[in-house]
């Protein structure tokens, strides 16, 4: 079994191999230097640790090797031979295969302006981390192109460190793709409260590379200086060694409800695919998701095995901001009604429901951990495609678990 | 060797729920499972330090509201990724409708 691509879906693909019993040997091939880790930190805690920033590794090299998975790092695959099942790597060997487990990710979508100049960076890798830390301190310039969630996040990281930040978003307002505006309103005014300076609904017209800094110039005439301009604008799939082998794009790599790709010995799994959501009437989605890495990584394995389970997730994810933690299950946009449930300290949920009551999604944002055990409640139940009663989602009072069993 | 400390009210823990207590610098949960009976597990999840009692207990099972971490919590034993080190637990008793937890 080869694994190409050490994160978090292909590292959780080869322990899945080894707990459902696969004996065979297992080849993880990573285009790091470091062991296989989790990239939700890069953002936070890599950024403003007091103690040097470390990766959080999901397996360290006595776990991979008692589980015999060969991590072969700072490798990539050029070509699959399909034919004769092997793929070449960038070290010049030719690996044979049973069954190939594309997991190779995503990459920062570039901003297409020519003269960005090395202060203009991106953050997708623990080196892209380091390097971003070493310019953050109090008093420097940051300016964050795009205001999603790495943007977003970078933003309050640099605040905690006393730089000076503004956020740069060319729609009308932040996390416009996937989070529903009322949300997006309090990530917004707390980004305003702790001292960022976010611009809405203004593209970016020029950047220069000059002595002073980064000039950012935008379509209004707004200008915006800063030592560093962090990119943050979206996420594209790796997909060329899938394209050069001809599998089937769409959105990524294309795999069918088991994450099988066209050629059935070959399977893809998380950032890189698009694949459909059963929950959803098949909506085919691609997801730039940690859990969802994960949930592919298992079934991937499973299926390579013989299994032959189909996806049945619900797609969840995070995001945290200074003391603030927003939480969304399913997609928002799914919803042609919604359902407000306030909790305490300012914490709310947003229930989103089909006109004829079924519940697809759920939003919800507050302090600390507030939102998560009603989200993960709610994420049940849009799984079992249920149709709650409107005034028991909207009553903090009723506990949604009691909804689970009716 | 046999301290055991009163934690809270057998009624401060619904069923198939946990509550958080803190005691002497360090924090524990304490669940009540669907059975009615009472156990006690150390308060943070072991993959990023994260209060296990905002978390989810169904049946035998809590798990961490930031990372969706498993663990049973009748036993400590972590229940797959992304946990993969146990959790400590630790005896409990009632006696005249009060939890006692017993950190020895």
């Amino acid at each position: 079994m080869i694994i190409i691509g050490a994160g978090e879906g292909g590292t959780r693909a080869a322990f899945a191999l080894r707990e459902a019993g696969y004996d065979g040997t297992i080849t993880l091939v990573g285009a790091e230097r470091h062991l296989p880790y989790e990239r939700p930190p890069l953002s936070k805690e890599a950024m403003t640790s007091t103690d040097a920033p470390a990766i959080k590794a999901i397996a360290d090299a006595a776990r991979l090797k008692e589980h015999r998975i060969d991590l072969v790092g700072t490798t990539t695959a050029t070509s699959i031979d399909r034919a004769n099942r092997s793929v070449r790597l960038t070290n010049g060997s030719d690996l044979e295969y049973d069954k190939l487990l594309i997991a190779t990710g995503a990459t920062p979508r570039r901003l297409p302006l020519a003269g960005l100049g090395s202060r203009c960076v991106y953050l997708r890798t623990f080196d892209d981390a380091l390097a971003i830390r070493s310019h953050l301190g109090p008093g420097c310039r940051i300016a964050i192109v795009g205001g999603g969630f790495i943007g977003l996040e970078l933003a309050a990281s640099a605040r905690k460190l006393g730089a000076d930040v503004t956020v740069i978003e060319a729609q009308s307002r932040i996390l416009m793709r996937g989070v529903p505006e009322d949300i997006a309103t309090v990530v917004h005014e707390t980004h305003a409260t702790e001292g960022v300076d976010i611009v809405c609904g203004d593209g970016i017209a020029t950047i220069n590379d000059r002595a002073d800094g980064v000039r950012i110039t935008l379509a209004s005439g707004l200008q915006v200086t800063a030592d560093l301009a962090i990119i943050g604008i979206g996420a594209v799939p790796v997909t060329t060694l899938a394209e050069t082998a001809g599998l089937t794009l769409n959105n990524g790599i294309a795999v069918d409800a088991q994450l099988r790709t066209s050629d059935p010995l070959i399977f893809a799994a998380g950032d890189c695919c698009s694949f459909p959501l059963a929950v959803y009437g098949g909506r085919r989605v691609r997801l730039e998701a940690w859990r969802s890495a994960q949930e592919h990584g298992a079934l991937a394995a499973r299926n390579m095995l013989g299994s032959e389970e189909a996806l049945a997730c619900v797609p969840w994810f995070w995001s945290d901001q200074y003391g603030l933690s927003l939480q969304i299950a399913g997609l928002p946009d799914e919803g042609e009604r919604t359902v407000r449930r306030d909790l305490d300290d300012g914490a709310f949920i947003l229930f989103h429901l089909k006109e004829d009551g079924r519940l697809v999604a759920a939003s919800g944002i507050g302090p600390g951990n507030a939102v998560a055990r009603d989200i993960r409640l709610a994420e049940m139940l849009i799984a079992k495609s249920a149709r709650p009663d409107i005034g028991a989602l909207a009553a903090p009072s009723v506990k949604l678990k009691s909804l689970l069993a009716a | 060797m046999s301290d055991w400390i009163e934690a809270c009210a057998a009624d401060d823990i619904d069923e198939e729920d946990v509550i958080r207590f803190d005691h002497a610098g360090r924090t524990f949960a304490l669940y009540r499972s669907p059975e009615d009976e009472f156990f006690a597990t150390d308060g943070l999840c072991t993959h990023e330090q994260i209060h296990l009692s905002q978390g989810l207990v169904m049946g035998d099972i809590i798990e961490c509201p930031k990372h969706n971490g498993r663990f049973n919590y009748k036993t400590g034993a972590a229940r797959g990724a992304p946990v993969c080190v146990n959790l400590r637990t630790y005896p409990v008793k009632i006696d005249a409708g009060k939890v006692f937890i017993q950190l020895g």
